[in-house]
């Protein structure tokens, strides 16, 4: 579904990543972890594209189209979702008016009509059902005044009312407690399917306990250094990560 | 990113550009006192109103053009400028059958039927071209309630006792240099008369059209609410693309008796001007309204998007106990336009109240200034006044300004003003984008989510007009 070959990005000057390489395949769940700066972040940026990051070499295939080739809106609508790890406000637009706005230009893309009032209303309340949010919060101007915890909650909701292929999911944990956590996480993973994949980006093993993923992947300045199953996570957890970045510096 | 998306908004084109192939009638260029007769005598009008007008011109005549106002623009010429034009028509129209296609045409490419059977919004309409009003729908409907609603000229004509009695009373004949000039050359516009303990079961709605070429348009419109009344008004305006700087000077009296209350919105979409800055109306309006009886409400909505230059302060004055005034306006330049736009709200009475809302959005190099005053006078005990007065930049070679006024001689007034300025982020812009959202759709977003406050305050068809209409003045202008 998701090939990444030799991606290198730059801000600036300054090189992020210098040569990531990841398959992921249909119903997968990766996770990427790795010490601060190592570039977690940029990758899923660099995905979804976000302009401010320069592309330097490699490439990445999506459902055998050339991502990096794509504007952002149209990567969306291709199925790529970005969970943010600091969701945007936009005052005085609803959740509600937003979604209708992005569900009904994926379907324009795809050659769908736009969905009426009733179709729309309904497939809301299903998946406010599965994210476990409500309504009243979907009412208010998007993420204005949202505590951290609401704001994650509505990201796997906008998640849910997209269906995208190939979910990114940035550092979704951050500032979360320990229920709010078990809320998002029970989301995402009514979310999984044998075709739909999932990329989490994560600090700390935690998240991992709820959404457990098929691989974990470790990245060390702009390369994924470490590769393994979900025990990595674990031993990331016990030893930290000097460890890993001892054994890069050795090599 | 954020070049590309300025250049693609400055190339948004004016929508309402075409001119309409109607024969006119016209003065000859130039003011003079000759053409005040020419005027008056065309409109057929009774001895009082032209000496109304020569009071106006002399007076106007010895006045200067004020220049606090935070726009430039090169000397006007009023010698250079049509006063009067007319669509010509073989007589007036009897009925609605009989007007020119050309003209019915001319509306409906603005959307504006005049056909009463064909509207389903139950919208009455006047609509003004030039310098008359060719025609108002729906005026038996409202006759049956006693509710006048017609042409100025009409008024004249029809109801001389209360255009004598009301004409001037709000926005005196010597209040300011454009408003001044207007009472002197004035050609048309709208009344309405609403009587006692009538609640208008319709939208009115006054349509503006300049159409000829260097013709400035003066038109005035007084609304009289009778004790309990209630009315909704809407103000709509276009113009042709032309090369030349042409006036629009215009008065709006509204007068409101004990428990009246009157609702008037605004959707200002003149000709802005080129987007090299070449041409576009200067829209020099004086609109103000007066709370006179007490427990009587004024409510001002304004959509500004058009104007090469906009000056205008819709204001109340509350005179009567516990009167309320109400602004709530979104001005929207780009390109090389400037406005400076705001309200006064004069407290008299005791227990009145006041709110202003204002949001600019600036965006190109455009020049956007909101002026305000709040006076509390001296017997106005517990006077409340709450302004907002918030600013939306995008691109970094545009302004904003604020200059808000507040005057209190009365130490129990409460008043609260807030300001905010802010820009529209390349973080929002991706937020959408990243949901699917393309960059014209995610811009109209936000500023309608940003505007929603005031957009709300106008009645539910036009307020969709309206939205659609600060999209298209702001397709593709981030920064």
């Amino acid at each position: 579904m998701l090939s990444i070959k030799n991606l290198h990005a730059a801000i600036g000057e300054k090189q992020i990543l210098q040569g990531i390489n990841l398959e992921v395949k249909p119903g997968e769940v990766h996770a990427i972890m790795g010490p601060n700066g190592s570039g977690k972040s940029t990758l899923a940026s660099v995905l979804a594209g976000r302009e401010e990051f320069e592309v330097t070499e490699g490439s990445v295939d999506f459902q055998g189209k050339d991502l990096l080739e794509m504007a952002p809106e149209d990567r969306a609508r291709e199925g790529i979702f970005l969970a943010f790890q600091y969701p945007v406000e936009i005052p005085g637009v609803s959740t509600i008016n937003f979604m209708k706005t992005a569900v009904n230009q994926i379907r324009k893309y795809r050659g769908l009509d736009s969905l009426d009032a009733v179709s729309f209303l309904s497939l809301m309340k299903e998946k406010m059902k599965l994210v476990e949010i409500d309504q009243s919060l979907l009412n208010r101007s998007l993420n204005e005044g949202f505590s951290g915890g609401e704001k994650k909650r509505n990201e796997i909701f906008q998640m849910a009312m997209l269906e995208p292929t190939l979910g990114i999911l940035d550092e979704t944990d951050s500032g979360l407690d320990i229920d709010a956590l078990r809320i998002v996480a029970n989301g995402v993973n009514k979310l999984r399917s044998k075709n739909k994949s999932i990329i989490v980006v994560t600090h700390y093993q935690r998240l991992l306990e709820y959404i457990v993923p098929d691989f974990v992947h470790v990245l060390y300045k702009g390369r994924i250094v470490k590769s393994g199953t979900k025990d990595l996570a674990l031993e990331l957890e016990a030893k930290g990560y000097d460890w890993i970045k001892d054994e890069v510096e050795a090599v | 990113m954020s070049k590309d998306i300025i250049q693609e908004f400055t190339s948004k084109e004016y929508e309402h550009g075409w001119t309409s192939n109607l024969e006119a009638d016209a003065a000859p260029k130039g003011l003079n006192e000759d053409i005040i007769r020419f005027i008056s005598a065309k409109k057929n009008e009774p001895e009082w109103m032209l000496e109304w007008r020569l009071k106006a011109y002399r007076l106007w005549i010895t006045m200067k053009e004020p220049t606090w106002a935070n726009v430039t623009y090169p000397p006007i010429d009023y010698q250079d400028s049509i006063y009067y034009s007319a669509p010509k028509q073989n007589a007036i129209p009897k009925n609605l059958e009989d007007i020119d296609p050309e003209l019915l045409k001319t509306f409906a490419k603005l959307g504006i039927s005049l056909t009463e059977q064909k509207r389903l919004t139950g919208v009455a309409v006047d609509a003004v071209i030039d310098s008359v009003s060719v025609a108002t729908t729906f005026k038996e409907t409202l006759g049956e309630l006693g509710i006048i609603f017609c042409s100025f000229s009409e008024a004249v004509q029809k109801h001389p006792e209360l255009i004598k009695k009301y004409m001037g009373s709000v926005v005196p004949v010597n209040d300011n240099y454009f408003a001044t000039l207007n009472s002197a050359v004035f050609t048309d516009g709208s009344f309405c008369y609403i009587p006692k303990g009538v609640r208008c079961p319709m939208e009115l709605s006054t349509y503006f059209r300049i159409n000829a070429a260097n013709t400035g348009q003066f038109e005035r419109t007084l609304i009289v609410a009778d004790e309990g009344s209630y009315v909704s008004y809407l103000e709509g305006c276009t113009a042709p693309m032309r090369d030349e700087n042409q006036m629009h000077a215009a008065i709006v009296e509204i007068y409101a008796m004990k428990d009246a209350q009157v609702k008037y919105s605004t959707v200002q979409n003149w000709y802005p001007g080129s987007k090299e800055g070449k041409g576009g109306i200067y829209n020099f309006v004086t609109k103000r309204g007066l709370c006179f009886g007490d427990n009587s409400k004024i409510s001002w909505t304004q959509v500004e998007t058009g104007s090469a230059i906009t000056w205008k302060y819709p204001s109340c004055i509350l005179k009567g106990d516990n009167s309320s005034g109400e602004f709530y306006s979104v001005a929207v330049t780009n390109n090389y336009q400037q406005a400076d736009t705001g309200s006064k709200m004069i407290h008299i009475g005791k227990n009145t109240k006041s709110r202003i809302v204002s949001k600019g959005i600036s965006a190109g190099r455009s020049q956007n200034s909101y002026r305000g005053q709040v006076h509390i006078m001296k017997r106005a005990d517990n006077a409340r006044n709450f302004s907002q007065c918030d600013s939306l930049l995008m691109g970094d070679q545009c302004g904003a300004h604020t200059f808000p006024y507040i005057d209190v001689e009365n130490k129990s007034a409460k008043i609260e003003h807030e300001a905010t300025t802010s820009k529209i982020g390349e973080d929002q812009i991706f937020y959408c984008l990243q949901r699917g959202i393309d960059e014209e759709s995610a811009v109209a977003l936000i500023v309608n989510g940003y505007a929603k406050e005031v957009l709300n305050q106008l009645p539910m068809e036009f307020a969709v007009e309206a939205q659609k209409l600060l999209a298209l003045t702001l397709e593709g202008s981030v920064g």
